[in-house]
């Protein structure tokens, strides 16, 4: 009886560790980071961003200029 | 208006949503995977809304109060711009859903037909078809004092509606949204959101609505300086 019930806590210990594949089991995008891809995804949405910004300021700059205009 | 200091403060956050966004670690949830990050970009539009539609409803109010036209025009494009924000929002969000809901065992009306049933889908259009009215119902009105006063008196009751369509019923309804019936409030519950989210979450909702902002302050000094010049 005792080995027995040594071997059921034994088989629930093994079991307890099956969680931790769960981490490795979803699928992330380790691959892109793995080959240093993910840097170009990254430089690109941060040129679109600074592109789309450096509009944004060329139009204040005209706005500003248009309101000091109409002051005078 | 014209302070630059908070336009420099939003392009710094935004550049570190960017990349902060990408490169650090997030929590690894099957179904949902690498899309998670998308918390910092497809949410922080549906934030950046309701902040802009709040500033417009403080304006309408003022305006109200003070019969002083500025106040009105701050609050169309306050309203504009978020109505802008909330259509981004819906559009991210379908790309978003046309990776994670959408089930690619199934033919496409299938998933359709869940995804079409999603409550916070249904509010957010009933919130956003509500403020595009608004827009129809100050350009119906000639008169400019009473396309003011009518306008922002619809302006209260189309925020008053956002809560009912986005926040509340959605709230009560089985959903595919995190957050629905007996879930809780998501994203800005402590327990719910990780602490390595949390750190690019919070500054991004504040780059993405400072940029909201800025658009708005420039949208808003080019009318006056188009009502000065009717003046002239």
């Amino acid at each position: 009886m005792k080995i027995f019930r040594s071997l059921a806590v034994f088989a629930a210990l093994l079991f307890m560790s099956l969680p931790v594949l769960a981490q490795q089991d979803v699928e992330m995008a380790d691959e892109m980071r793995k080959n240093g891809k993910i840097y170009v995804v990254v430089a690109v949405m941060l040129t679109i961003l600074i592109g789309l910004i450096l509009y944004l300021v060329r139009l204040d700059r005209k706005i500003s200029r248009m309101e000091r205009a109409g002051k005078s | 208006m014209y302070k630059s200091w908070w336009k420099i403060l939003s392009v710094a956050l935004l550049i570190y949503t960017f990349t902060a966004g990408l490169l650090t670690d997030v929590p690894r949830l099957p179904q949902l995977q690498e899309t998670i990050r998308n918390l910092y970009f497809h949410v922080c539009m549906w934030f950046g809304m309701m902040i802009l539609f709040m500033v417009s409803v403080v304006y309408a109010i003022k305006y109200l109060r003070s019969n002083n036209l500025r106040h009105d025009i701050y609050s169309r494009q306050f309203a504009t711009v978020g109505i802008l924000f909330g259509v981004l929002g819906y559009l991210t969000g379908t790309i978003w859903m046309s990776y994670t809901w959408a089930d690619p065992n199934n033919p496409a009306y299938a998933s359709f037909r869940t995804i079409a049933r999603e409550p916070k889908l249904i509010g957010a259009a009933i919130a956003l078809l509500i403020y595009l009215a608004y827009m129809v119902l100050r350009d119906s009105i000639q008169d400019i004092d009473k396309k003011a006063r009518v306008s922002a008196v619809y302006n209260i009751f189309a925020f008053a509606m956002l809560f009912p369509t986005i926040w509340i019923l959605p709230r009560l309804l089985p959903s595919l949204h995190p957050g629905g019936e007996g879930e809780g409030n998501p994203a800005l519950n402590y327990n719910d959101i990780d602490d390595s989210m949390r750190l690019v979450f919070y500054p991004a909702v504040a780059g993405w609505t400072l940029l909201g902002v800025w658009i708005t302050t420039l949208k808003i000094r080019l009318n006056l300086l188009k009502e000065q010049k009717l003046i002239k």
